[in-house]
């Protein structure tokens, strides 16, 4: 009934008493800013890990070498192990033969099993046409494994690899980078200039190139680095290693790759028993990704702890603020209450005035959330994500803070003797 | 004549706790009854309870026991919520520290009554400027309070006071922080409301002065009334003074000169305080 007046009221009495104003509100703006910043880089880097975690196959098993009592955090893709101070010899690393005895172990559950030998940079070059790679021997399987999206053309075969042929399947970042829009590259033979050699492969194929969020950053998109598939045979011949430090399975459908997971590294345990520095580990995607959600629970979850504790502060300070506001303001009180002005509506004035200190706390701390949300997602190079539920969620819980905290010295103020407020001095 | 109480007190008593064992009486047997329409001044020492009558009467307090009729309404036993709702419709307050809300102009001071009554905005606006102009500050009825003197807010407060048409005005010492020309300019709208709006008024004072121009003077001390005096005669020469000041503005002095004879009138009135029977004789000539 009166609730008009009384906003219009708290708003002039906390536009003249401004700085106590915002510090009364800040408990609220870091509890309510802080909760709309993590919700919305939570949110976007959620989503940019699930795409990026699927793009490399959330079924798929990866099983690497890795040094014994090397920490066994969540790993990662596999181009990021091995950059280990330590070096595994040529006898610690898995050969054709145990990945042939591996494959037939689980032959049952095994679909594929992606190989990969890394070779190194190189640069293809043709006059004045140029693409940077990253040369990768693979195998057929690790189309699956590696999740790769022809655009034109074949894979890799195990004919290829058999037959060491001399062929490669490029990226079209490469192929935009060498070849005019009208000339179809299958066919076409391209010379790559690794350190100290140079080799001429035939390309079959071509993969749709999609940059990574995780990725460095490059200046521009003719000089980044795009992987080039070429038969594992082909990589190992000038090589000294033969045998593998990594290796990708795609288990078949129906199959619990959890429980898989579990069987193969068990099966590595067995197999490098007697190795005193090295092991075989295996892990899978999906929980990676669980892992990360995991890890982003936690720091939510952390987050809200503190957002909880900011909250619980501010409306402390909001009630504080209150019953100062309340006792400054007894003669007024009485004056109100002589003039005729009921005990409801003493109280309703004073939470209604709680209630605008929060809600403007809250509404400054959206925004500002909102600032430290885009902030953090532009660091973290994902794509912002505002959740407007949550906005709406965070003002109404600002208010609801106000209603709580304001109720105590609302019904104090309600509740004093006219009398006694008239005569205070 | 014949007119019908807007104050009727019957055996009111006054008494406060201090401490267990301690009970003081400071309100002692009071009969009191004020018609529709008189100007009456309530003085007495200080703290002879003029303040705790004043309470009683604005229904801002409860009396120990006793019964209270205000405008016809028995009051006595009423719930909080009601003694709020007949302070605003039928009493008007006017302080001694005249008490506006701050940060809130002239006009919204005034509008605040009629706001507690539910009146919708557009009546309240109109009949606060109509007020502050009979108070004589139609001029700054946007100013703050801190804008104003302190004339000035008292006048504000009486346009407040008046704001819901009351059946009485009740006011504690309005004049007492004002000097005295600024005090007298006040007693002087009371006298103009009284006139011109037909007014019930019980004003409180420490000023025999401003006592002297009242229709009725009721001199309490120790919590009982000890004297009650018809001041027909003193009121009329205070109208006339009035009159005469309309005429010729320049005799400001006069009244002044001539209210120093009647307090010491007035003070010789004081030997007869003994005689009870005398408040009911002075009551009924009074009007
Ligand atoms: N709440 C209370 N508790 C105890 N005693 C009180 C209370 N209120 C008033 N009194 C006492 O009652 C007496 C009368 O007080 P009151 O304020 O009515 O005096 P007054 O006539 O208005 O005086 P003044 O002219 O100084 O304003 C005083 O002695 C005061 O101490
Ligand atoms: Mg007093």
């Amino acid at each position: 009934m009166f609730i008009k007046e009384n906003i219009l009221l708290a708003i002039a009495g906390l536009k003249s008493n401004k700085m106590r104003s915002l510090l009364t509100m800040l408990g609220i703006i870091i509890g309510i800013s802080s909760v709309i910043a993590i919700v919305s880089v939570g949110n976007s880097l959620t989503a940019s890990f699930k795409t990026t975690m699927e793009n490399f196959g959330a079924s798929n098993i990866i099983i690497y070498v890795r040094e014994k009592g090397a920490p066994s955090d969540g790993g990662g893709p596999p181009s990021f192990i091995g950059s280990g101070a330590a070096t595994p010899s040529e006898s610690d690393l898995l050969s054709d033969d145990q990945i042939l005895a591996f494959e037939e172990h689980f032959a049952d559950r095994i679909k594929t099993i992606g190989l990969v030998h890394n070779v190194g940079a190189a640069k293809v070059q043709d006059g004045h046409l140029y693409a940077n790679v990253n040369v990768i021997g693979t195998n057929e399987g690790y189309k699956d494994t590696g999740n790769i999206k022809l655009t034109s053309g074949r894979y890799i075969t195990e004919k290829d690899v058999k037959s060491s042929r001399k062929v490669v399947v490029v990226s079209s970042q490469l192929v935009s980078n060498l070849f005019a829009p009208n000339v179809d590259p299958i066919g076409k033979e391209i010379k790559a200039y690794g350190t100290d050699s140079i080799d001429t492969y035939m390309i079959v194929g071509v993969y749709k190139y999609e940059a990574s969020s995780f990725g460095p950053a490059i200046a521009s998109a003719k000089d980044t680095r795009t992987d080039f598939y070429i038969p594992v045979s082909v990589a190992k011949e000038t090589s000294v290693n033969k045998n593998y430090q990594s290796l990708t399975v795609t288990s078949k459908i129906d199959v619990d790759t959890t429980k898989f997971t579990a069987d193969i590294q068990t099966y590595m345990d067995k197999l490098y028993a007697n190795n005193v520095k090295w092991e075989g580990s295996a892990m899978n995607m999906e929980s990676t990704i669980s892992t990360m959600t995991t890890f982003l629970n936690t720091i939510s979850v952390g987050v809200a702890v503190i957002a909880a504790i900011s909250l619980l502060v501010g409306g402390i300070g909001v009630m504080n603020i209150m019953l100062v506001s309340v006792t400054e303001r007894t003669r007024e009180i009485g004056t109100r209450k002589a003039l005729g002005a009921r005990s409801s509506y003493i109280k309703m004035q004073f939470i209604v005035e709680a209630v605008i200190i929060c809600v403007i706390g809250g509404i400054i701390g959206v925004i500002l959330g909102i600032i430290l949300g885009a902030v953090g997602s532009a660091i973290l190079k994902t794509a912002p994500s505002i959740s407007v539920p949550i906005i709406i969620i965070s003002v109404l819980f600002s208010m609801a803070i106000g209603i709580f905290f304001g109720y105590y010295p609302a019904s104090k103020a309600a509740n004093l003797d006219p009398i006694e407020a008239l005569r205070y001095e | 004549m014949n007119k019908e109480n807007i104050i009727d007190m019957k055996n009111i008593v006054k008494n406060f706790f201090i401490g267990t064992p301690n009970e003081v009486h400071i309100i002692k047997d009071i009969d009191l009854r004020v018609k529709k329409g008189e100007f009456v001044s309530i003085i007495g020492a200080s703290g002879s309870g003029k303040s705790t009558l004043m309470n009683i009467i604005g229904a801002l307090d409860r009396p120990t026991s006793g019964t209270y009729t205000l405008d016809g309404i028995p009051i006595e036993d009423m719930a909080d919520n009601e003694l709020s709702d007949v302070r605003n419709k039928k009493i008007g307050f006017v302080f001694q520290t005249f008490n506006l809300i701050p940060r809130n102009s002239a006009l919204k001071n005034v509008e605040l009554p009629m706001l507690y009554a539910g009146i919708d905005k557009k009546t309240r606006i109109d009949r606060a400027k109509y007020l502050l102009e009979l108070v004589g500050i139609g001029d700054r009825i946007h100013f703050m309070p801190n804008e104003l003197s302190g004339g000035q807010k008292q006048r504000v407060a009486i346009a407040r006071a008046l704001a819901n048409d009351p059946s009485i005005i009740l006011a504690d010492e309005p004049t007492g922080a004002l000097d005295s020309q600024t005090g007298h300019l006040v007693v002087d709208l009371f006298h103009k409301i009284h006139k011109q709006e037909g007014k019930t008024i019980v004003l409180i004072t420490h000023n025999k002065e401003l006592a002297s121009e009242t229709q009725r003077i009721i001199t309490l001390r120790d919590g009982q009334i000890v004297n009650q005096k018809c001041n027909t005669a003193g009121f009329k020469r205070y109208q006339a003074g009035v009159d005469k000041h309309s005429v010729a503005e320049s005799e400001v002095e006069e009244p002044i000169l001539q209210s120093d004879e009647i307090s010491t009138g007035f003070e010789t009135g004081n030997d007869l305080e003994t005689g009870n029977d005398f408040e009911t004789e002075g009551e009924n000539q009074c009007l």
